[in-house]
């Protein structure tokens, strides 16, 4: 794991693209700091960096594109998978480098409150929580990104993956407000899910079976649930794709808790996309 | 050291590997032959873990592949088809991140790497980047990759491909050198190389082991059937009549009936390993039939290597093989660890496949001969199998017909 944390991270620190990341996290932080906290002289530097959240939108698939897509390209990983090291290890050293890139920019980042408390008084725990939650967020998609480029080899394709997902959960609030509330919407949305999951099955087993018995079995438990309790549809569709709002999980951190559930959060994000990137390298071996 | 066991590797409806077993004994070179697309480098990176099989086992010191990849992986020195380069490093620093992969302690370290520069020749260029080396340099960078920490076996997959002969003769060495330390396995579709360096060949073609020996034994296994290519002036109906009386014939045919200069060209397959040069000779002068040529042809390694390969194909494909049949028969029974089995019972949907690029592949064999041919310096062997290869096209349009 070491070498390849140590190789990973040289790699990034010699090419353009790690540069690339730390000078956008950089100047768009910088910017919106400048805006918010020293011109207008805001005391929240939380607001300055929920205000920015969109950046890992573009700076995270440039980040993240090439860590495994490029192994696959050139062919490299037969070094890696041949080599007496396991893929946990692989990817548990890319991603360490990856993250080790990240505090790069979130280590300046943090000089930013102690500017501002040069000019009057700011809560320092409540600023340094608010990172806290920005730099765990970071890791969340980072997460994300690796995962994406582990499914793909060609970099613009794992980019542009990562950016779409990463955008889709960007704006899933405001797709999520377009249903209504009601338990009606709740039930078809649902129904809906079930049908695409059956067809997920049907892709994966080839078997017509099992998807029919997955999909019509799905389909009259939902029906059945809402006959008796229809209150327990109430918004649920609304709380389904909120698991999806990574950003949103950033507000109670910005607000200055350690929010608990929301670490938790971030790092159940990260070991999930971490534990698929493993298995996508080793259904790959299968396939 | 090795031990493969009835491996099998499915692409969707293809077969790459079909059923192949052998094991590998320590300190020998083992050379894996074959034409392209035979399932060589698949079974290489099956036995070297990178890819798994659909079915079969690969044991390597006693631990299972899949089961102990770690243990198993730690002694194998791994050069793929393509050496797996980091192009934004230089020599120095892709070796010291390969040798700390394969965890070589920290006290070792830049002696072996020195070592192991000095050993393939790659000492003057350690500073460069790999991007701008040339494909010889980086295949060498991709061989010191794979000798680096010594591990016990040593897997090459296509070593000199890419090499000037200077270079191909060096690395020839290194490999026999290695040998007394090490086991090397390495594949190859150029026959000079694998009989030059292997002490054992195994010939893999459309996913078998259809044969595998040493490369001595195969070549004299294959020459026990005798052919006699002779040219007469005379013609065919009475060559017929006079050949008959000849007990030790088997079979002839007639390969060029229709010139100009009333010749017939007979090629005749004797019983056994009987010298009739004379006989014949006698027999024609009695009947005032002039002998213009003849030759008694033996067989090669290539021409072991390409009825192997290729009967297997026109076994696969369902051709009718006629005038070539007991000559084919003959190379493929004598020869051991034919796996019988696997050779008739052929897949339907490989068969399938096999009809329409049979004689793409066969096609392929050519060139990739011509190519190798090419490639090699000696003149001798150069007229040589091209004359084999007109002979090889020749039983070729008869199989079609």
């Amino acid at each position: 794991m070491k070498a390849i944390y140590k190789k990973e991270l040289k790699s990034y620190l010699t090419s353009m693209i790690g540069y690339i990341f730390i000078f956008f996290t950089l100047v768009m932080t910088g910017l919106y700091f400048t805006a918010y906290n020293l011109q207008s002289a805001y005391p929240i530097f939380g607001v300055t960096l929920s205000s920015v959240t969109f950046i890992f939108l573009v700076a995270v698939p440039i980040l993240t594109m090439r860590v495994l897509a490029e192994e696959r390209k050139q062919k490299t990983d037969q070094m890696l998978l041949t080599a007496p090291v396991s893929v946990s290890d692989i990817i548990l050293g890319k991603y360490l480098a990856l993250i080790t890139v990240y505090c790069i920019p979130i280590a300046i980042i943090c000089l930013y409150p102690l500017i501002m408390g040069m000019f009057g008084t700011v809560s320092l725990p409540m600023a340094y929580t608010a990172l806290l939650g920005f730099f765990l967020l970071g890791c969340a998609e980072i997460a994300i990104g690796v995962f994406l480029s582990s499914v793909t080899e060609s970099q613009v394709i794992a980019a542009v993956l990562s950016f779409v997902v990463l955008f889709a959960c960007y704006v899933i609030s405001g797709i999520a407000s377009f249903f209504s509330q009601t338990a009606m919407t709740s039930v078809l949305a649902f129904g809906v899910l079930m049908l695409v999951l059956a067809l997920i099955i049907y892709a994966m087993t080839r078997s017509s079976f099992v998807a029919s018995i997955v999909g019509l079995a799905g389909e009259i438990i939902l029906a059945v649930i809402f006959m008796i309790k229809p209150s327990l549809f109430e918004g649920a569709i609304q709380k389904l794709l909120d698991i999806f709002n990574i950003s949103s999980h950033l507000t109670i951190f910005i607000d200055g808790m350690l929010d608990l559930t929301g670490v938790i959060y971030f790092l159940s994000i990260v070991a999930v996309s971490l534990f698929l990137s493993m298995q996508s390298i080793i259904k790959r071996r299968w396939s | 050291m090795i031990e493969v066991n009835h491996l099998v590797k499915r692409y969707g409806n293809h077969l790459a590997v079909n059923d192949i077993s052998f094991t590998v004994e320590k300190g020998q070179i083992y050379g894996f032959l074959g034409p392209n697309g035979a399932g060589k480098s698949t079974t290489m990176n099956i036995i070297t873990g990178y890819i798994a099989s659909t079915e079969g086992e690969v044991i390597i010191n006693g631990h299972d592949i899949l089961n102990e990849p770690e243990k198993a992986k730690k002694s194998i020195g791994y050069l793929p088809e393509q050496p797996p380069l980091y192009f934004d490093m230089t020599v120095m620093e892709y070796l010291k991140f390969s040798a700390e992969l394969k965890k070589i302690p920290k006290v070792n370290m830049p002696q072996m790497i020195d070592e192991v520069m000095e050993l393939v020749g790659i000492k003057d260029i350690q500073n460069r980047l790999i991007k701008n080396l040339s494909k010889g340099y980086k295949q060498r960078v991709g061989l010191a990759q794979a000798i680096l920490g010594y591990p016990e076996i040593i897997i090459l997959d296509e070593p000199t491909v890419g090499l000037d002969p200077k270079q191909i003769i060096e690395i020839r060495d290194l490999i026999k050198g290695l040998s007394e330390k090490h086991t090397v396995i390495l594949s190859s579709h150029i026959l000079s190389e694998v009989s030059a360096v292997c002490d054992y060949v195994l010939i893999i073609s459309n996913g078998k082991l259809v044969a595998s020996d040493t490369p001595d034994n195969l070549s004299k296994l294959a020459s026990g059937s005798n052919i006699l290519d002779i040219k007469v002036k005379s013609t065919a109906k009475k060559m017929e009549k006079l050949l008959q009386q000849l007990p030790e014939i088997e079979e002839f045919t007639f390969l060029d009936l229709e010139n100009n200069e009333n010749t017939v060209d007979i090629s005749i397959k004797t019983v056994d390993s009987v010298d009739i040069r004379e006989k014949i000779f006698y027999l024609c002068a009695q009947n005032k039939c002039p002998i213009l040529s003849m030759n008694s042809k033996l067989l090669s390694l290539e021409d072991v290597f390409l009825e192997l390969t290729q009967s297997n194909e026109a076994e696969d494909g369902g051709y009718k093989v006629d005038s070539t049949e007991g000559e084919r028969e003959g190379a493929l029974g004598s020869i051991e660890n034919v796996d019988e089995d696997s050779i008739s019972q052929t897949d339907e949907e490989e068969t399938e496949v096999n009809e329409k690029t049979g004689s793409d592949m066969e096609a392929k064999i050519k060139s990739d001969m011509k190519a190798e041919i090419k490639s090699d310096m000696k003149a001798e062997i150069k007229s040589d199998s091209e004359m084999k290869i007109a002979e090889t096209e020749d039983q070729e349009q008869e199989v079609s017909e």
